[in-house]
């Protein structure tokens, strides 16, 4: 006699519902790395470090969810890791100028550099200054960026664009833009004035700098924040661009924008980005993993296409990579090796580290700044 | 005779207390404190020292942003003011009572969509090869310049505050005593007149308050001055932004915050004591 024929429910039998039951309570228990929940490793940094073109395949092989906080500048980096308990970011990106800094307020780990992979990368970035205390490495750079003279292809060519002077053309009054953050305006204006350490100028540079940044303000059309920057090139509101290069250019450009930047024959600045081992993080292991990956050969690679923002990046074999995966795209940054490249630009000498002031305060670059702004 | 605090009034009158307390006076001390802390090597060193106050009060840029912010935000409020007013008077006694409805929800539509995304869509209009500037040139006229300005500053403060400013003219219209506007007609008071002479001294309260909101939301705002304005010319918010975004100096822009507090509640006192003027219990 069935079930259905005693009056019970119809269907599964009890002993098949026992094992149905047993078999999916179990199967957690099979297969818990499959069901556990992913670590999450929070992430201090730029806009796009941690967004799913560069973390997921990460995300999927470690079982980690990355928790991004993004910043726009040191300054604030550093404000929300001072506001933060030790501890709060695993893995922190910062601008080279700020790892001393990082450093000294002891926000960050000591690193080994064996565990990273410095013999792929070019002799130039294999001890990078401000990333070390003598001996001790603190931060592994994963990108870098010029800063140059950004423009409108329509409304100027390549060689109208290749001197800062081009900013004082008088067909483009008003049509000069800031990125408003002084470090790189005024490390372009120190180029100009022919300072070969741009940031390292005694009080009479200083002054002269000054003066010549003041005369620039009546052709300027704004000063721009990120979005800002991003919009008034896009929609041809500016026409040329202090302060930023292609990675912000890089990224218009790709879609469709009629923009560009050049390196100056003044020469260019250098931004760099080198991620760190947050001070106290409960997941140093699982951050140094993160570390390995985004600075190997293929992690890197990913890095340089970010969808958020282009970059340079430091390994040769990461060039490599970056050629055989998206020749266009590594053509269009000069990351091509036996051609003239990215790296000739740096050992011709026409870039210099963007850094902080040496011989002024920082505070009083900044001042000037604002008073620029309001003259 | 004082009356005796009860459980009853407690109930109702705690939880206001509390969050004043919670969002307003500590935030406000705090800020306080905080303008006399130093900053060293990008760290804030709690203490007492004066120097922000001086430092930030001796640069001639502090106060070229004072007076700029200042002008505009009342440029703002009188212009936001005077467009308002004959939208809110055509809504009080033009409308049928079903269209003052539908009105009224026009007007709190925008308060559903973000400020900043209404801003960044004036842009399209405003641009150089936006929609206006494309539209004067089938005419034959422009292009001209129309972000990146004040002008451009002006249109996004009104798209922050008009909206609020018809309410709240509105509002005061609605309660004005009609009896007092046939008097005026029956005595031979034109139309215009009556409105100068009857509804807006009727209505001062209202207008006035109207137009302190407006003043307080544009002296304020920060949205406008860099994505319509370009950051140029320098008002208070964008100094503060400045003043945070470089060697973390947090003291000094405490020191423009608190002056910016101070402004508005000087501004709102005697908004409400003009507002109030003449009038008796």
């Amino acid at each position: 006699m069935t079930q259905d024929e005693r009056g019970g429910r119809p269907g599964l039998s009890r002993r098949a519902m026992l094992s149905l039951g047993a078999a999916a309570l179990a199967t957690p228990m099979l297969s818990r790395r499959a069901f556990a929940a992913p670590t999450q490793l929070t992430m201090l940094a730029w806009y796009g470090h941690a967004e799913p073109d560069i973390v997921a395949e990460f995300e999927a092989e470690n079982n980690v969810k990355f928790v991004p906080k993004y910043y726009t500048g040191g300054d604030n980096m550093l404000g929300l890791i001072s506001q933060s308990p030790p501890g709060t970011f695993d893995v922190i990106l910062s601008d080279a100028e700020y790892v001393q800094q990082l450093n000294a307020a002891g926000y960050i780990e000591a690193l080994d550099p064996a565990d990273y992979p410095f013999d792929e990368f070019f002799p130039e970035f294999q001890k990078f200054p401000g990333h070390w205390d003598g001996d001790t490495l603190y931060s592994v750079i994963t990108r870098f960026g010029f800063l140059g003279v950004a423009y409108n292809t329509d409304a100027l060519s390549e060689a109208q664009a290749s001197t800062y002077d081009v900013f004082w053309d008088p067909a483009l009054k008003g049509k000069v833009g800031h990125f408003d953050w002084h470090l790189p305006n005024l490390g372009q204006m120190s180029l100009l004035n022919g300072n070969a350490s741009p940031y390292d100028i005694d009080g009479t540079a200083w002054e002269a700098v000054k003066e010549k940044t003041m005369t620039l303000r009546p052709q300027v059309g704004g000063f721009f924040d990120y979005g800002g920057t991003f919009s008034s090139l896009n929609n041809g509101q500016m026409l040329a661009f202090a302060g930023i290069g292609d990675w912000i250019t890089g990224t218009l450009e790709r879609n469709g924008a009629k923009v560009r930047s050049v390196i100056p024959e003044q020469g260019g600045l250098q931004f760099t980005e080198s991620f760190s081992i947050g001070k106290g993080s409960s997941k140093a292991d699982l951050a140094k993993k993160w570390i390995q990956y985004i600075t190997s050969a293929k992690g890197q690679s990913k890095s340089a296409q970010m969808a958020a923002y282009p970059c340079l990046i430091p390994s040769e074999a990461g060039w490599k990579v970056l050629n055989a995966e998206n020749p266009a795209e590594a053509k269009r940054q000069g990351m091509v090796l036996g051609e003239s490249n990215a790296m000739d630009l740096i050992r011709s000498g026409r870039i210099k580290y963007r850094q902080l002031p040496v011989q002024q305060s920082l505070e009083e670059w900044n001042d000037f700044w604002s008073d620029y702004k309001s003259a | 005779m004082r009356r005796p605090v009860s459980l009853y009034g407690l109930t109702f009158s705690l939880p206001l207390l509390i969050w004043q307390l919670l969002f307003f006076v500590f935030p406000l001390v705090f800020l306080v404190a905080l303008s006399f802390w130093t900053v060293r090597n990008f760290r804030l060193e709690a203490g007492f020292d004066t120097v922000n106050w001086v430092t930030m009060f001796g640069r001639p840029v502090f106060w070229q942003a004072y007076g700029t912010t200042l002008a505009m935000a009342a440029a703002a409020a009188a212009l936001t003011s005077a467009l308002a007013f004959p939208c809110a008077y055509a809504i009080a006694f033009k409308l049928s009572p079903k269209a003052q409805r539908w009105a009224v929800f026009l007007m709190v539509i925008p308060f559903f969509t973000s400020y900043l995304v209404r801003v960044y869509s004036w842009q399209v209009f405003l641009s150089d090869a936006g929609i206006i500037n494309v539209m004067l040139g089938w005419l034959g006229l422009g292009p001209f310049g129309l972000l990146n300005t004040i002008g451009a500053t002006m249109v996004g403060y009104m798209t922050l505050s008009f909206p609020l400013v018809v309410l709240l003219q509105l509002f005061s219209l609605v309660f004005i005593d009609r009896t007092l506007i046939e008097a005026a007609h029956n005595m031979r008071c034109g139309r215009l007149r009556t409105v100068f002479a009857v509804v807006i001294p009727s209505a001062r309260v209202g207008l006035v308050i109207a137009a302190l909101f407006s003043f307080i939301l544009c002296f304020g705002d920060f949205v406008s001055p860099i994505y319509l304005g370009g950051g140029d010319p320098t008002t208070l918010s964008i100094l503060i932004t400045d003043t945070t975004k470089s060697g973390q100096q947090w003291p000094r822009a405490a020191v423009i915050a608190l002056t910016m507090i101070a402004t508005l509640m000087v501004a709102a006192f005697l908004a409400v004591r003009f507002a109030y003027k003449g009038r008796t219990k």
